[in-house]
């Protein structure tokens, strides 16, 4: 029964998981950016939520109504100066760029907050319980919010880019982006455009993580964007519904392996990883070879 | 280019190709004293400015290798703090099995080489960012195996036996100089292999990996040989780190930090350059001094810094002073001599045939 725990929490975690994964896989799927600052962008919008609530009072739970829209913006003005000028340059110079960022991000963190541990508080409400199947079977609330809210995120953009004018706008630049020029898409203004719901996405990761954990300004690369990536890799690239499956996949080696041995967590989680890279490269739901 | 069309006046003797513009003697017998020098410092100065030192050659080997994956091979790796933690364990293995840690740097050197092989294999079917951030997995999940075993420390590290024997002025000489032994080799391979055909082929895939690939060259088999050497002198490096910190901790080793500031030393210094990496280095040596007190601002300027210079300089310091001083200590290219440019001593002067054979790197794009 411990082990049929372990799965069902595992398959929840997944979905915290593909929260993360989800800014990273848009961002590399229309702008070609792998974007390794992504996790800290992501503590960013935990620290964010921190200062809103501080503020305003408002519960953590609806703190993303400010920050979503907070990190959006930034995440614009970061597409259209940095990141964007970093692409002019060239594959090199945007990852160059964009580690240097995580780096400077991740030390300003420490410089000017502090390397204490900060969670979001979510205070007494019905959300902070767990209901029980049968005896050995706990499920938070939280958790299962989580998931809820991964899969609609992910919905939502699979909807949005199919469907709406913006979506469809972004899918043609991704394609191809000087037929899209051509036919008078500003590629640069899109790019922003999928750089804020990146952001947004990234920003709800980050509150995710607050609530479910703690973070310091350290998790943002050792735990959000190393997650995030092994769910993206394990899942196959260029696929919303491969992160998903990632992400469980992820989630649920990450609940077995600390079922076996609970220091052995991370690392479980890691092996399967790299069973995925050699069993498998295109990941497990892609068909195609990756470039 | 004008060169091309003066080839069918003028008789083919009047060219020349050598592989630098001024007399390698001259840089070469330089190379030679500055080491020389280097090697009595020891002699010369408090034991304090050598230990620093130690850092200094640790981070100019670093940076050097890491210039050779990202600036030569097109290689970003954020995992060679992985290499680092390699070379440091073996050294405090066989420490721990009676090997002296002077004898065990070789060892772990060639181990972490060993050890690079099937890393390769793994992080090779990934490309650009994504191998980036599949190395710093790697890197993690090294860690996350070796702080299993408590016989090595575990999660806390232990110090590193088999050096208590030394005076400990003597103990720091021998680091210096087997600090400096590395870094001399590092640079030396660096050369050597860029020179040869490694280099024209790094060199070729660099400018169009297409035309490289169907010209024959084996690119996958350039780029894991960097990859191993570059394996080989990080666990030099971590194997050296150790050493001179007499302690192997699982977080110093294996921290990610470790890249930041090898990425930081070769973009300031200059992408893609032999020397760049060595002035990058000793900035980053600098602004480390001057700034330790201040925690991480170090970092956070370094990165603010190399940001801007991958950005609107990007190739950095030694960038600028080859462009005004047409300098190369390292020449790996090779320079073409046209009538217009002189004769024997006449380098310097401007003429069409100013441009090298070689495809200058970079350069803003307009």
């Amino acid at each position: 029964m411990a082990w049929v725990n372990a799965i069902i929490q595992g398959i929840l975690t997944g979905g915290l998981y593909a929260l993360f994964a989800c800014g990273l896989s848009l961002m590399f799927g229309v702008m070609k950016v792998v974007n390794l600052a992504h996790g800290d962008l992501a503590i960013i919008g935990g620290y964010v939520a921190l200062g809103v609530i501080t503020v305003t009072h408002i519960p953590a739970l609806w703190s993303f109504v400010i920050v979503v829209p907070i990190m959006a913006l930034l995440g614009y003005v970061l597409q259209r100066t940095l990141i964007q000028a970093a692409l002019d340059r060239g594959v090199l110079i945007t990852l160059l760029v964009t580690f240097g960022l995580s780096v400077v991000i991740e030390s300003g963190l420490l410089q000017f907050i502090n390397a204490d541990s900060h969670s979001l508080g979510v205070g007494e409400s019905i959300i902070t319980g767990s209901f029980s199947i049968g005896s050995q079977i706990q499920l938070s609330y939280l958790l299962l919010l989580i998931f809820v809210v991964a899969v609609v995120v992910l919905l939502g953009l699979q909807y949005f880019l199919s469907v709406s004018r913006y979506g469809r706008m972004i899918r043609a630049v991704a394609d191809d982006q000087e037929a899209a020029q051509l036919s008078g898409v500003d590629y640069r203004h899109v790019f922003g455009i999928a750089a804020a719901i990146a952001f947004g996405t990234v920003a709800l990761a980050g509150i995710a993580y607050g609530m479910y954990s703690q973070f310091s300004p350290t998790t943002g690369t050792d735990t959000i964007l190393l997650f995030a990536f092994a769910a993206v890799v394990i899942g196959g690239l260029g696929s919303l519904w491969g992160t998903l499956l990632g992400g469980i996949v992820l989630g649920v080696a990450q609940q077995i392996g600390a079922q076996i041995n609970q220091a052995d967590q991370v690392l479980a989680g890691y092996l399967v990883f790299l069973a995925v890279l050699v069993l498998r490269p295109q990941g497990l739901t892609s068909r195609r070879a990756q470039s | 280019m004008s060169v091309v069309t003066d080839t069918s006046v003028r008789s083919e003797e009047n060219f020349r190709v050598t592989r630098s513009r001024r007399n390698v003697a001259w840089t070469g017998a330089g190379a030679l004293v500055v080491v020389v020098v280097l090697a009595l410092f020891p002699y010369i100065v408090y034991s304090g400015t050598t230990s620093l030192m130690v850092q200094g050659f640790i981070v100019v080997i670093l940076a050097s290798m890491w210039n050779l994956l990202a600036g030569y091979a097109g290689l970003v790796s954020v995992g060679q703090q992985a290499f680092i933690g390699l070379g440091a364990y073996f050294v405090l293995i066989l420490a721990q099995h009676g090997t002296s840690p002077f004898g065990g740097l070789p060892i772990a050197a060639i181990g972490c080489g060993v050890a690079a092989v099937p890393l390769w294999w793994l992080v090779s079917r990934l490309r650009s960012g994504y191998f980036a951030i599949a190395t710093w997995v790697l890197a993690t999940t090294i860690m996350l195996f070796i702080e299993r075993f408590p016989s090595i420390g575990g999660g806390t590290g232990m110090s590193l036996p088999g050096l208590s024997g030394y005076d400990p002025t003597l103990l720091v000489a021998y680091t210096y100089w087997i600090g400096l032994a590395v870094t001399v080799l590092s640079l030396v391979t660096v050369y050597v292999m860029l020179r040869g055909r490694i280099g024209l082929v790094l060199t070729a895939v660099r400018d169009d990996e297409v035309a490289a690939r169907s010209s024959g060259a084996r690119v996958g088999l350039a780029r894991m040989l960097v990859f191993v050497v570059a394996a080989v002198g990080c666990g030099a490096a971590g194997a050296l780190l150790a050493i001179s910190q007499l302690i192997v901790q699982p977080g110093a080793v294996f921290t990610v930090r470790w890249t930041a500031i090898m990425a930081f030393a070769v973009i300031i210094g200059g992408l893609g350059t032999i020397e760049g990496p060595i002035l990058g280095a000793i900035v980053y040596m600098i602004l480390q001094q001057e700034l330790q007190s201040y925690d991480a601002w170090y970092l956070i300027v370094l990165g603010l810094i190399a940001i801007a210079v991958a950005l609107f300089a990007r190739r950095g310091l030694w960038g600028l002073i080859d462009d005004h001083l047409h300098v190369r200590l390292f020449p790996v290219g090779y320079w073409l001599w046209t009538p217009e440019s002189g004769g024997r001593h006449g380098g310097v002067k401007r003429g069409p045939g100013k441009r090298g054979l070689r495809p200058r790197r970079g350069g803003r794009p307009s």
